[in-house]
This record gives structure tokens, sequence and C-alpha cells, in this order.
């Protein structure tokens, strides 16, 4: 925390200041709403896993699979996964009828297509394999080829928008970003000085 | 038999609206000695429960954008729920081939509970249109009747700027602006290449602390409603004022059907639907203040049908619903990559721009008559959902090398926006839809809309400019410029490159002020000619609607139209 950011201390001063002073002076520690956020994070963890809302357990599986080959976890931050990507997608989903078709009907067609391509399950297949699907649909310029692929390359470019949307909107994805503000400050520095730029 | 009941309660005044014009009306009258009533369609606000500052996304389930990811943009979740595009039954009709959008609120303090804050004064010129270049009307009243009213508006209020002397965007009270970010550094570098002043804005945030409110804690996050009340909005700033003088009676969920007139042929009562117990009921009142929004206030007064008043209460002349304008807009996006070079830092700020550009070619000849600013933004702002898609739509794939680029390129857009004149034109109005009400029964607004040629013009003119801007500044212009929004069905796009009518939330002018009654509804203190206990206190009243967002006028005019209220109701007047 920088030496301008507004201390705990002094949000909670303001706080104690603001019931006596009345509306104008109340502000929401900010550490109170991380507090909250724990506290909830915790209580997920121990109702265990998370109960899809409309995908089945096991193309729950294949979108947790294809979400974390979308944004990986690398040295740097935790993947789609620990970002609470498919638990939003699956949300989102839930009450979409557009997302539905899209996604829904996405990961059908991938298992029933690896089926007949490889004899198998998406899950099942190995990796070769699941990287030679997955660069047929992540790219427009096959569908112009291959149109039987149209479809196929709008559920990926849905799912990568929302795969992104889940993990960038995350804690991890957040400070994985360099996001630095939404906090108190007494004054704002404007820009740093930076050499050549 | 007959029912003797308790007796009347007439109120001095009766305001519809809380708004930026509702909320200065009732806190001049009340502290000026009048008991008001101040109906608001939507419910009171509670900063506490309403507001969502300072909550990141990943607190939300769904992450801002709620059910279905449906609340994009204006509208999310993260702000009050205060505004919106839709109303469930309280629909609005469009002509067909016309396009047009219209974003009400129905929260108490209206719609400055989301505005973007910029609070620009009207220059000498706009009260005067007609006279400078032949085209509209020119106001009953000039820049220098209005100017007291600016300081009195900016000195309770707020708001940072500078002194720049810029032709005809006055300068005005103004505490210290906050410091540039470094996207606004970079462009004010090709601005200046450019010869296109780029000044400090001008915002209705505190720098500094104001009557009891706190200065801003640059959070970047005015739009969600401030806690603190560092910016302004009509529902911390000028309601609580009001209220602390006894003689404000709030009646909220209140959805006003129909000013009453009496025998007199003057305004006795306002009608309304009380949402909570879905019942008729009446608050009678010597004075009505309507500052229900431009089209709001225009709905109101033709539903006000009486024997003296067959097309509307005050409308002999015809003109109420006429004259709407809306904004021009047109938007653009650059990409700049030398912004990668920055390290990760605290680029916040206040909840808007720290800079802007005036009209900076006033008084010369161009393609096109009238002005406009440009206001911009983008850099390392808390990521959102969406915040991706460009990345996404143009590197595709996915794995590392997708996750890196979205890093790589995380605060490195700025977004441009032009905010031009409209010249009022007799294809834009609104009028009662015959057939289509509201689901309490009130008969809805239809709107007709063109653009004219001017707009068309200087739409285009905003989209070079923005070019040489971003390519100035070293950025390349990213192909399929974010839109407001598209038209949809039966309307055909009439460029690429302005906004549909009402998106840009400036609409107004629809029962205009005049010296002549039968060209105007009101006179010169928003009174209107054929009804002398009615006023307008909100952006209905404006004669132009210049490139200088309407707020801050908003306040101005309605502070002096209620101390003239104050002074007629002292000489027994109204």
């Amino acid at each position: 925390m920088s030496a301008d950011a507004v201390t705990r201390r002094a949000v909670l001063k303001s706080l104690t200041i603001g019931a006596v002073a009345g509306s104008a002076m109340r502000v929401i520690p900010l550490d109170a709403a991380e507090a909250a956020h724990e506290m909830i994070l915790a209580e997920k963890d121990k109702a265990g896993a998370y109960a899809p809302k409309l995908f089945d357990a096991a193309d729950y599986k294949t979108l947790q699979t294809l979400c974390e080959t979308i944004i990986p976890a690398d040295a740097d931050s935790g993947g789609a996964i620990e970002a609470g990507a498919p638990e939003f997608i699956d949300l989102l989903t839930s009450e979409n009828d557009e997302y539905q078709k899209t996604l829904g009907g996405g990961v059908k067609w991938l298992d029933a297509t690896c089926k007949t391509r490889y004899g198998k399950a998406y899950l099942e297949c190995a990796q070769g394999q699941q990287k030679e699907i997955l660069d047929l649909i992540a790219f427009r310029k096959n569908a112009e080829t291959d149109e039987s692929l149209a479809s196929a390359v709008e559920f990926f470019t849905l799912l990568r928008n929302m795969t992104a949307d889940g993990f960038f909107t995350s804690r991890i994805g957040i400070k994985y970003l360099g996001y630095k503000g939404n906090t108190f400050l007494t004054h704002f520095d404007g820009c740093p000085a930076v050499e050549g730029v | 038999m007959l029912q003797v009941g308790p007796a009347r309660k007439i109120y001095d005044v009766c305001i519809v609206g809380s708004g930026a014009g509702g909320g200065t009306a009732a806190k001049v009258l009340t502290e000026g000695g009048l008991n008001v009533v101040m109906l608001e369609a939507g419910p009171r606000l509670d900063p506490d429960k309403d507001f969502k500052e300072h909550m990141w996304p990943y607190q939300l389930p769904h992450r801002g954008v709620g059910v279905g990811g449906r609340q994009r943009g204006i509208g999310d979740e993260f702000m009050a729920k205060n505004g919106f595009w839709e109303i469930d039954g309280e629909p609005y009709t469009t002509a067909p081939g016309s396009g047009f959008r219209w974003f009400r609120s129905r929260i108490e303090g209206g719609r400055t509970n989301h505005w973007g804050r910029i609070a620009l004064r009207f220059g000498p010129a706009d009260f005067r249109s007609r006279s400078t270049d032949g085209m509209g009307d020119d106001w009953p009243i000039s820049y220098e009747e209005l100017a007291p009213y600016y300081d009195k508006v900016e000195s309770y209020i707020g708001v940072f700027g500078s002194k720049e002397n810029v032709p005809n965007s006055p300068d005005g009270i103004f505490q210290p602006p906050p410091k540039p970010r470094c996207t606004e550094t970079l462009v004010k570098k090709a601005c200046d290449q450019l010869h296109i002043t780029c000044i400090p804005s001008r915002m209705a945030i505190l720098t500094k602390a104001l009557n009891g409110r706190d200065a801003c804690h640059y959070c970047a996050q005015c739009g969600r409603g401030c806690r603190s009340a560092s910016n302004f909005s009509s529902s911390q700033v000028m309601i609580p004022p009001a209220a602390a003088t006894g003689r404000l009676t709030m009646i909220a969920n209140a959805m006003a059907r129909e000013i009453v007139v009496g025998k007199d042929g003057k305004a006795e009562a306002v009608s309304y639907v009380d949402k909570t117990t879905k019942t008729e009921q009446r608050v009678y009142a010597k004075a009505v203040v309507v500052a229900a929004s431009a089209c709001e206030t225009a709905r109101l007064l033709l539903n006000s049908k009486s024997a003296s008043f067959p097309n509307g209460i005050a409308n002999g002349s015809g003109v109420v619903g006429r004259y709407l304008t809306d904004s021009v807009g047109s938007d653009l996006v650059g990409h700049f990559p030398q912004l990668e070079k920055m390290p990760a830092h605290n680029h916040d700020g206040v909840g808007g721009m720290h800079l802007y550009m005036p009209w900076w070619r006033f008084g010369q000849k161009n393609e096109f008559l009238r002005g406009y600013h440009i206001e911009f933004g983008g850099g390392r702002n808390m990521p959102g959902v969406g915040e991706f898609d460009y990345v996404c739509e143009t590197q595709e794939g996915y794995g590392a090398a997708l996750k890196q680029k979205c890093r790589s390129v995380y605060g490195t857009f700025i977004g441009f926006s032009g905010r031009g004149e409209m010249i009022p034109n007799e294809n834009c109005f609104c009028e009662l839809d015959p057939e289509v009400k509201d689901k309490w029964g009130i008969p809805v607004l239809r709107f007709h809309w063109k653009w004219g040629e001017n707009e068309l013009k200087m739409a285009d003119d905003m989209q070079q400019t923005f070019r040489q801007i971003i390519e100035a500044a070293g950025g390349t212009v990213l192909v399929g410029a974010r839109r407001h929004s598209k038209p949809s069905g039966d309307v055909q796009q009439q460029s690429n490159s302005i906004s549909t009518g009402g998106a840009i939330i400036h609409e107004l002018g629809t029962v205009r002020m005049g010296s002549d009654p039968k060209t105007s509804v009101l006179n010169g203190h928003c009174q209107a000619h054929e009804v002398k206990n009615l006023f307008v206190a909100d952006a209905a009243p404006f004669v132009t609607n210049p490139d200088k967002n309407p707020t801050l006028t908003i306040m101005a005019l309605a502070w002096r139209t209620s101390e003239y209220l104050l002074d007629q109701a002292k000489k027994m007047e109204v």
C-alpha cells in the first residue's frame, strides 16, 4: 500500500466520525468488504464443490478443461478454474437462452465430433488430438474454408470471451494485470515519470 | 349524506421530479420559507444499500453484468439501480423510420445519480444563436443574466477546473483540478502539436472538502454513487438541505399523471399514481414546478388536458414536445502501444476525465455551424466484463499467448467521444402516442427523429479529428469503433459515425422559453405564458443545446426560476 493510501485505521476513524456527522462522511471500509468476501469464499469451500446450475457433470468437466486451456495457469498466476471462470459461465448461461444454444450446443458438438474423428469424447482424447480439434475451431478463417465449422467457431469465440471475462474480473486476474486502484487516496499523483515514455 | 372531510392541505409549491432541477428548486424554495411537496416517480435513495462503491467485480456472482449477462454499460450492476433504457410496463414508442432511445431514472435524485458530472457553462453565443448564424432561435435571457446563478451553483456544489479564457466556454468558480493521468498527458501532447485546445476538465467532483462533504478519494467510481458525497448528486447535495428546513414533504413512488387546472385557469393540484398502493392521489399547491426531465415534462403537460387547455396545459402554441434535440455523438478508440511501457500504477483518479478539449474553432469558418467538445478516457481502469473482447477477437487462439497478450495491451486503449450541438429541426419531436398507454393508464410518448445535414457533417468532422489526434499521439485507430447503440428494425442508420438520437442522454428543448407566446411555452423566467403559477425547471425550457452538457445550466436556470418564484410568492403574484 503506497504512502498516499488512506490507512485502514483512517478509514475506520472516518466511519466513526461519519456516525456522528451524518451520511455525508460515511465511507465503506475496503478491508471490511474484503473480509466479507473471504468469509463467503470460506463458506463455499466448506460446502464443497460448486454445483453447476446448467451443465451436467460430464459437460461441466469439459467446460472447466476448456476454460483452463484458454487461460492456463503459469508462473505468474493461476488459471481460469482458480479464477472461478467456469462458475461464472455456468451461471450466466443458465439464465440466457442464446448462451445455452451456443455453449451448451458447442460442448455437445465437441464430444460428438471427437467421437467421430478419434473414437473418444474430448476429455479422453490424447493431447495432440485435443489440440488438433481446438486449433480448428479457435480461428475464424477455418470457418471461411469449411462452412460446417461455423457454429463451432462461434461457440469457441463466445467461450473465449467469457473465459477472459471470468478470469480478468477475478481477484487473481486483476492482480495478474497489475491494476492498482480501488483505494482511498488523499491526493492523486498523476502519471509517474518514466524514461522514454 | 354529505361527508365533511378534514381541511384540504395546500402546499405553497408542488415540484414534480427530484433530479438536478427539482432538487435545486426544492433547496432554494424551502430555504426561502415555502412549504414544498415533491413527487418522485421512484423510491428514496439509500446510499448504504444502493451504492456498490469500492466493490470488486468478483464480489458479485455476475461480475457486474447482471442476470444472463444482460446489464452492460450504463445500468450495469455496479450502478445504483436508478437508470434504465427500458422500464417494465412504462414503454415509449418511435414513429416509423425514427431511431430514438430514452434513458430514464426512477429514483430520488433522478439522473444526477449516474451522470458524468461534466459541469460546463454555456457561453454567451449559445444564448443568441439566431443573431450569430441565423439558425435556430435566441434565448429570451442572456449569458450575463444567468452568470450569477452559475456562480451560486458552482460555489455550492463544487466544481473543479481552471481559468483558461477559451472563447465561448466561460470559466467558472473552480476548485483545483486533479493532475492528468498518463493517457491524458499523451493525448495533450498530440493536441498541442495539432493546436487543439486541451485543458483540465470541469467536473462536479470535490478536490477540496466543501459544506461538510469530504474531498474525493480518487477511486474513479463516481458512476456507482459516492457514499461520502464527494461528487454531486441531487439526492445527496440538494435534497438534504431542503429536508433540513422541515418544509419539504417528499412523496416517493409517485408517478404524476396530470396537472389539474382550477376554475381560475391556474394549476391547482397534481394528480398522481401512488405506485406502492396503486391508488390515485392528488396534492394541492399554489404553484407547480415541473422538473421531470425534458420529455417526461412535455408528456405531463400534454396529458394535462382540460376545457381551457384541450391540447395540454399551457400548450396553446402547440409547441410542447417540439424542438427536441440531443447532442451529436461520435466515438473512436485508439490503441497506443507505447503505454505498454508504463509500470503498474494507480490510474484511477476521479470518476471521469481530468482533461478535455473544449470547442477550439469557435468563430472560425468551418464546414458546419456551431461546435463540439471532445471527451476521452481509457488506460489502466478496473478491469470489467468485456475488457478483452477486442483482444480475443483479433488475437484469437487460446492459451499462454492469449493470456499474455491481454496483459500486455491492458491499459493501452483510449476512447474519444465528441459531443456537439444539434440545431432543432421540424423532424425531431415527441407527442402522445394515440394508442399506447403505460401500466398506469397514462398515454406514452412517441418520438420522431432525423438528424440534419449539419449534424452529419459535424460527426464526420469528429471522426477526422479523432484520427488526427490518435495518429499524432503515435497510436492506431481501432477497426470497428465503439458505438453507442445500433438502431433496430426499419430504422436506416443515417451515417456510420453519428449516434442514435437520445443515446447521449442530453435530450431537451421540448417546453421551450421565448418572448413570443406563439412560438414558445415559457417566458424568460421559465414561467408558462398561459398559466402564471406553472414553472418548468429541467432542460425542457432550453432554446439551444450547445456542446456543453446540460446539467449545470439546468441547475443555474432552476435556481434563477426559484428565486423569481420566491419573489412572486412574496408579492402574492403567483
